[in-house]
């Protein structure tokens, strides 16, 4: 198998994108092989969501931990160990990405170990050539080709990641010390995830969002109702502010936090920088190809095709919402399409859930209030607070809230909107029942379990239409 | 990319219909709104409308070819810069699928010894009626919104389920198809009547028939054209299903003849009323008096309509067709009649609009002029009703228990039971008769 050369299919990349869009192709009998230059699993598995969500579990031990005394325990002397915690996130991810190299290899797809480029074509076949280290590992042919080279960090100019001091994703997910005064720039579903991490192991902890607000994909009242639950947690945000003038003092960074009306200067012992992605659109061969790239990201069509004979893309490669399971549905789409399966819909982007995992948990699926609005929706909108849940006020987790946007005329559910302990596993809910296209009469005649916090879920559709019963 | 001018929906149901004329050739340019076909449904004849101005690159389905799928391309557009070369048959659009063939046929019949069946080939993914209906709870909520037959479209969702996105399109096509209806199609007409079910003559193929008549008689095969198929599935229908019962009662019309040529008189040429603008207005003005009898059945209650909208039966060529006079009850005789006589005039040339035939809550049907003293006619559902007007005519009267002679117009009111019971429809027409024959209150 390590001899062939010449494929249906060749995969640029290994992540949640890639190798899903492997196993697909190996599921539909196309002979596809993958290439890829790290860590099996791409950056999701090895140094995105897993791993961070192996630190996050450890930060949410320790929020319980400082609240003991309220579920009847008291405990002396407890301690963590950074070194311990980080151990067990690389831990997580180390047996995730084995997990993928055994199912690669259970579906027979070869990996090549190296830096796949495009090199034009031969006989209408797509030339990919492998490389490891400048050294030649093996010249490939495929009728078609998928790009999922994913994306990376952003970096500011001023604030490049130096791997002390200054730090992007990469260096904060293995810090060997908490950081006493930590500033956060950028408070996206990343910025926000590293800051809530460090403040609940003791960090004192500053985020600067340009914006007007925190998780700003997010709906506003979620957004503000975040940053109130961060604010009172001790975190110190501040927005519509930019940070600029760096300077690097031995084992500090002095930076100057520009607001809107009043600039200062602050000192912080360690930044880590979280203010978007570009697309890793460099030496893979583009060059010379009909194959556009726009503001970082390769422009493709409902079919994520290149406009390149046999090229494709997918995940963050093409753009956002930068998520693994977007990348992933794009990549089982994209290999259906190839493999002549009828039918298959164009992704509808608000199907997509998005789920960041700060404390308390922001989870939501489709459109914003505000857009719905701007849509030219005329819509209903439902509230549902956790105060009025029992299982919450159980759980000691009394904080949350759930908001639904539907289409006042069809009764479409348009969006919804989460904050709140597990929110993360619920929406999941919601999501079913938009992609099935519910309209608010079947979720109202749904039966949520009792106690459970999905009844929120309930309650908001109900509210939506002035029946919620328990608020 | 030429621009694909697809069989455009000129009802939410329509499914297909007949490109009966191109008025345009290939190679002729087009400007924005010039009529460039005109299609056959089973009403009327409507023209279509160029969106795009450009150049008709190719013709793909040719003059007088019969059941062409609405979304089927029709013609290729060429813009600016675009050649005939670039005007190639697309491919094949799902909606204009052909059955699938039966695989391997002949093969087979070859193998077997006695082929004891040939088996019909699978019917494509259409929806029988009756047959359940998969699609989403938004997909179905939005057709109902938008009158659309659900049943009649196909779903690309998994299995072939109708989703929102199978519905946004029928109303696109519905709405703005890539040549657009001049009739405003988008407006969801008396849709439910048409979503009928097939009529129960559907087996009555020609060849039985001709057996029934003993199998010898020569004869010439009429094609059943869109209009006649639809007059017999609806009036099968209406037959099967509508318990008809009738009313008839006999109205003297001197005092009306005289007040006709007395108003037609002075009229110049502002009017020309007709003893039919003074039944349709007494119509109107006795459902108004009666109003159970302007009414509708529908499984989940009684429609009692709020207006009266009058449809009176026009013969045209190659069958009938009911234009509607709209709140007729608010009307006077002169604009009834005027509107009438555009309404009629327009009926005979096709060219009536989608929303002026389609519905209505009442029907009329005159056979005065051709000497008819009486008849009974069949419901137009889903209207409860409709009078049957003959010629008026001198009869001997007893009045005052002496013979006199008097123009006497006999009524038949055909009433469907399910809706109009016999004291109501007899209501009816007692208000009928006294707006008729004292036509003076008729014009208060």
């Amino acid at each position: 198998m390590a001899d062939q050369t010449s494929f249906d299919l060749i995969i640029i990349g290994s992540g949640p994108g890639g190798y899903v869009a492997a196993i697909r192709a190996a599921q539909l009998k196309l002979n596809v092989a993958i290439v890829e230059h790290e860590s099996l699993g791409g950056i999701c598995l090895n140094w995105g969501c897993i791993p961070t969500k192996a630190l996050l579990r450890s930060a949410e031990i320790a929020h319980l931990l400082h609240n003991l005394d309220a579920y009847g325990f008291s405990a002396k002397d407890v301690s963590f160990d950074i070194g311990k915690i980080v151990k067990r996130s690389r831990a997580v991810a180390g047996q995730l990405s084995n997990g993928v190299k055994f199912l690669l290899k259970k579906n027979k797809v070869p990996v090549f170990d190296g830096t796949a480029k495009l090199d034009g074509t031969a006989g209408g076949l797509r030339k990919v050539k492998v490389e490891k280290d400048g050294k030649p590992v093996a010249d490939l042919t495929a009728k078609n080709v998928i790009l999922a080279t994913g994306a990376r960090a952003r970096t500011l100019p001023g604030l490049e990641a130096d791997g002390k001091l200054i730090w992007s994703y990469r260096e904060a997910m293995v810090p060997t010390a908490v950081p006493k005064n930590l500033l956060v720039v950028g408070s996206g579903a990343i910025g926000i995830e590293f800051a809530s991490f460090f403040l609940n192991l003791g960090a004192k902890v500053t985020v600067v969002e340009m914006l007007d607000r925190v998780l700003p994909v997010e709906d506003e009242e979620i957004s503000a109702f975040a940053r109130k639950s961060f604010e009172k947690q001790g975190m110190r945000i501040i927005t519509s502010a930019s940070v600029k003038d760096a300077k690097k003092n031995g084992d500090s960074v002095s930076v100057t936090i520009a607001g809107k009306d009043k600039s200062e200067t602050a000192t912080f012992d360690r930044v880590i920088t979280a203010v978007g992605i570009v697309g890793n659109v460099e030496n893979i061969g583009l060059e010379g190809t009909k194959v556009k790239v726009d503001r970082t990201h390769v422009v493709v069509d409902e079919a994520m095709f290149t406009g390149e004979p046999g090229i494709f893309a997918i995940g963050d490669l093409i753009g956002p919402p930068w998520l693994a399971h977007k990348a992933s549905h794009e990549g089982v789409a994209c290999v259906e399409r190839i493999a002549g399966i009828k039918g298959v819909h164009a992704l509808d982007v608000t199907n997509i859930p998005g789920c960041t995992y700060c404390t308390p948990q922001v989870a939501s699926v489709g459109l914003t209030e505000a857009k719905a609005r701007a849509d030219g929706y005329d819509v209903k909108i439902g509230h549902f607070p956790y105060i009025g849940n029992g299982k919450a006020i159980a759980l000691g987790e009394p904080e949350g809230m759930v908001k639904t946007v539907f289409d006042a005329k069809t009764g479409q559910l348009l969006g919804a909107h989460m904050i709140g302990a597990e929110v993360t596993e619920l929406i999941q809910g919601y999501v079913i029942g938009k992609t099935l296209e519910t309209t608010e009469a079947e979720l109202m005649e749904t039966i949520f379990p009792h106690p459970t916090l999905s009844e929120t879920m309930h309650e908001s559709v109900l509210d939506a239409y002035g029946r919620a019963i328990h608020f | 990319m030429p621009i694909e001018i697809t069989m455009p929906a000129l009802s939410p149901t329509m499914t297909e219909g007949n490109l009966a004329k191109w008025l345009k050739k290939e190679g002729e340019e087009v400007k924005a709104g010039d009529v460039i076909a005109e299609i056959e449904t089973d009403k009327a004849t409507m023209e279509v409308e160029a969106v795009d101005e450009g150049k008709i690159g190719k013709i793909l389905v040719a003059d007088g070819t019969e059941g062409v799928k609405v979304g089927t391309v029709i013609a290729l557009l060429l813009e600016e810069g675009e050649s005939e070369a670039d005007a190639k048959a697309p491919a094949p659009k799902p909606e204009a699928k052909p059955a699938p063939e039966p695989k391997a046929a002949p093969a087979q019949a070859e193998a077997k010894p006695a082929p004891a069946e040939t088996k019909a080939p699978p019917a494509p993914a259409a929806h029988d009626s009756g047959d359940r209906v998969f699609a989403s709870p938004l997909a179905k909520r939005m057709a109902a919104q938008a009158g659309l037959n659900i049943s009649s479209l196909q779903g690309s969702g998994p299995h072939g389920r109708i989703v929102k996105a199978d519905i946004d399109q029928a109303l696109a096509k519905g709405g703005k198809p890539a040549a657009a209806p001049k009739p405003d199609a988008a407006k969801p007409a008396a849709a439910p009547v048409e979503a009928a079910a097939p009529i129960a003559a559907a087996a009555l193929g020609k060849d039985r028939v001709v057996a029934l008549a003993g199998g010898t008689v020569p004869y010439e095969l009429v094609p059943n054209r869109g209009m006649r198929k639809t007059i017999a599935r609806r009036l099968t229908e209406a037959k099967q299903t509508v318990p008809h019962f009738y009313l008839t009662i006999e109205c003297q019309i001197d005092e009306l003849l005289k007040v006709r040529a007395e108003l037609n008189g002075r009229a110049g040429d502002q009017y020309r009323l007709s003893v039919n603008d003074f039944v349709i207005r007494a119509s109107a003005l006795a459902l108004k008096k009666v109003p159970a009898a302007n009414a509708s059945w529908s499984d989940d209650g009684i429609l009692m309509w709020r207006q009266a909208d009058v449809a009176v039966a026009v013969a045209i060529e190659g069958g009938l067709i009911t234009p509607i006079v709209k709140q007729a009850e608010t009307k006077g005789l002169a604009t009834i009649s005027n509107e009438m006589r555009d309404l009629g005039a327009r009926a005979k040339t096709g060219k009536l609009k989608l929303e002026e035939f389609q519905g209505g809550t009442f029907s009329i049907s005159n056979l005065g002029m051709f000497g008819i003293k009486e008849f009974a006619a069949v419901i137009n559902p889903p209207h409860g009703a409709i009078l049957a007007v003959g010629a008026g005519e001198q009869r001997p009267i007893v009045k005052d228990g002496a013979l006199a002679v008097a123009t006497v117009m006999s009524c038949t009111l055909s009433v469907d039971h399910r809706v109009v019971d016999g004291a109501t429809g007899a209501a009816f027409l007692a208000a009928f008769k006294k707006l008729i024959e004292d036509p003076l209150t008729m014009l208060l």
